[in-house]
């Protein structure tokens, strides 16, 4: 579904969801790691929640989560998964979908 | 660390024969790696380890699947007779599938596991577990590209399970030259089980081996186990129990002769009584019999036929008087077919304890065992007969199995060495003399209680079985027919004696009369001469009654004549 243009409000194009156990020096690196890359490329168009899982245990199945940190992709679907601390651009952008694999 | 001084304490695992084998079952608190190849029974034994603590220990488990889902899970679970559901929602089990695939996820840098860690914090807390199941952590390693990361954090999981203090199964798959493929027998040092089937003969045997208990003694045998319906059972073959009840009550042999033989009272109730014999020596017609007397006792039979159907053994018993169809139909007996080659050794003895279990027999017969040595190896045989009788004993349950001694073996020895497990041992062989060939039976060992010593002939009439006394001629045992001979013989004789003694009987009567009427006469003549005398002396009487008076009449005279002559003086 394009569904861009159409929408009246079209930013929240990519809802992503980050999961996290605590505030751990890793899940800090790689909300700061993903706030970057989004502000660089999706630009007005994304939405991030942070789950913390020592709050919600019992979110972690849903999301099949057993890495921490976990970056879900609910939108646009397919769902995707991005693990790790989000360190490494070209791959956080290859897993979203934002850019193509070369 | 505070435990070390006192006895490891152990989780039960409820598991037939398990238990027996780790001397209480899992180590608490610890976790244990179960592994094997794949299809080896990993999953089911840790279901109903989970299983059994959630219903019969009253400790909630939780089950982190990692390669089925909840569904197949519940159809494993309800194949064991539980409804998965229903213990979910008891809080007695919590079930976790967790699915992993690696092409689902980009890895960008540094992570951990804690989301697993946090899962299984979650489900352990929720129903306050204490029992846990990861089957099979090791997909994992097909998940994750980092190893490090991932040996370090299961390494961690490992510590973290036994903090929590909560009973753990991890499963692993067989690896080509390690216990299994990634190693995970390196992480856990508490207690490993190892699960391996080999086929034989194109049968498949499983067999369970404790590769390492830290702390505790263990059996260190291959011990067979099997999977069916009821889930595993394990048979510890070295561990038998010696700790029965014995029952002093007998029961009859269903041939009276015997049970005289028997010290006059016949089997003792759950022993274990062997019948061998060679082929044709009436093994199965003696075992027939011992049936059809336990059901008019009103007992319960169980008849365990490996060479023949039922309707088979029922026309060939009616030939010989036993009607076992009349107590088939009333349900007091119950017949078992199954081909030995059907099914490997342990599935055997785990289907006979099952029916043994649901039909609760007072005896069973097995008929014969000796066919078992087809479906395995004599070990493997003897194994399931201590298991079996064992079983048996336990229940007080008589049990009679035929043994078929093969030509040229010795017939004092089975074809396996189970003769110490038997209690009475009857030996029924063929006799061959003067061109007829007999049957006998004697009594080998019968512990507990005096018996015969004696050979008796060992008939199949049309009235069962029937023991005939031996004859013992001057060239040994008479049987069969030289055995009728002799009988007849006897008979003639015993006749004769009867006569001389009846004509010396009537003579000694006829002298008898004659010393009697002599005696008589005797007596008579004695009396007429008595009476004679008593006449002499009456008459002698007489006369000298007559000589007195004739004397005073002479007397008188005199006087009276000397009186006459003085007056003619005067």
């Amino acid at each position: 579904m394009s569904n861009g243009k159409s929408r009246s409000k079209n930013d929240v194009e990519y809802e992503l969801l980050l999961y996290i156990a605590g505030q751990t020096p890793k899940s800090i690196l790689a909300f700061a790691n993903l706030k970057k890359i989004c502000e660089e490329h999706l630009a007005g168009k994304y939405k991030i929640k942070i789950i913390d899982l020592i709050k919600e245990p019992q979110l972690a199945k849903g999301d099949q989560i057993l890495a921490i940190p976990t970056l879900v992709r609910k939108l646009p679907e397919p769902i995707r998964k991005i693990i790790g601390d989000l360190s490494n651009t070209e791959r956080v952008l290859v897993g979203l979908n934002i850019r193509e694999k070369v | 660390m505070k435990k070390e001084a006192k006895e490891l304490s152990k989780s039960p695992t409820g598991v037939m024969g398990l238990d027996e084998i780790t001397g209480g079952g899992l180590p608490e608190g610890r976790p244990t790696l179960l592994c094997g190849s794949a299809g080896s029974g990993k999953t089911i034994l840790s279901i109903e380890y989970l299983l059994n603590g959630a219903v019969n220990y009253n400790e909630p488990g939780v089950f982190m699947a990692f390669e089925e889902n909840v569904d197949e899970l519940s159809e494993n679970i309800a194949s064991l007779g539980f409804d998965l559901d229903e213990l979910i929602l008891q809080k007695k089990i919590f079930v976790d599938d967790v699915h992993i695939d690696g092409s689902e996820f980009e890895e960008t840098g540094e992570y951990d596991l804690e989301g697993l860690f946090i899962r299984l914090g979650h489900a352990i807390d929720s129903i306050n577990a204490k029992r846990v199941v990861l089957d099979t952590i090791e997909v994992l390693f097909s998940g994750f590209s980092n190893p490090v990361i991932l040996r370090n954090e299961i390494q961690r999981l490992f510590r973290w399970l036994k903090m929590k203090g909560v009973t753990a199964i991890i499963t692993g798959e067989r690896g080509n030259e390690s216990l299994t493929r990634q190693g995970l027998e390196e992480y856990v040092s508490d207690c490993v089980i190892l699960l391996d089937q080999t086929i034989k003969n194109k049968v498949t045997t499983r067999s369970l081996r404790i590769v390492k208990y830290r702390g505790s003694a263990h059996g260190t045998n291959e011990y067979p186990f099997i999977i069916d319906k009821g889930g595993v059972s394990v048979l510890p073959i070295t561990t038998m129990k010696l700790d029965y009840i014995v029952s002093t009550d007998h029961v009859s042999t269903g041939v009276a002769q015997l049970d005289e033989m028997l010290g006059g009272m016949g089997f003792y109730k759950g022993s274990s009584v062997l019948l061998s014999g060679t082929a044709g020596s009436g093994k199965s017609s003696m075992a027939a019999s011992y049936a059809q007397a336990a059901c008019r006792r009103g007992e319960r039979v169980l008849y365990f036929a490996f060479e023949e159907s039922e309707s088979q053994i029922v026309r060939n018993m009616r030939s010989v008087g036993i009607d076992l169809g009349e107590w088939s139909d009333k349900g007091a007996l119950k017949f078992q077919m199954t081909r030995p080659t059907m099914y490997g050794i342990e599935h055997h003895l785990n289907s006979m304890s099952k029916a043994i279990n649901e039909f609760k027999p007072d005896s069973v017969i097995v008929d014969p065992v000796s066919s078992f040595l087809s479906a395995g190896d004599e070990q493997e045989v003897k194994a399931l007969f201590v298991r079996l009788v064992d079983l048996l004993k336990l229940n007080q349950v008589t049990v009679i199995f035929t043994s078929l001694t093969s030509g040229g073996a010795s017939l004092e020895s089975t074809d396996f060495g189970i003769s110490s497990l038997i209690d009475t041992w009857l030996l029924l062989r063929d006799m061959e003399s003067n061109g007829e060939r007999n049957r006998a039976l004697y009594i080998l060992k019968s512990r507990g209680m005096a018996h015969s010593n004696q050979v008796r002939e060992f008939l199949l009439t049309d009235q069962g079985v029937q023991l005939v006394e031996a004859y013992i001629g001057p060239d040994g045992i008479l049987i069969g027919s030289a055995r009728s001979e002799q009988q007849a013989l006897d008979k003639i004789e015993r006749y004769l004696y009867d006569q001389e003694i009846e004509r010396k009987k009537n003579v000694y009567e006829r002298k008898c009369k004659t010393v009697e009427a002599n005696i008589a006469s005797l007596q008579a003549e004695l009396v007429a001469e008595q009476k004679e005398i008593d006449l002499v002396i009456e008459q002698a009487n007489i006369v000298r009654a007559n000589e007195l008076k004739n004397r005073n009449i002479f007397m008188k005279n005199r006087q009276d004549y000397k009186q006459h002559e003085g007056e003619n003086h005067e």
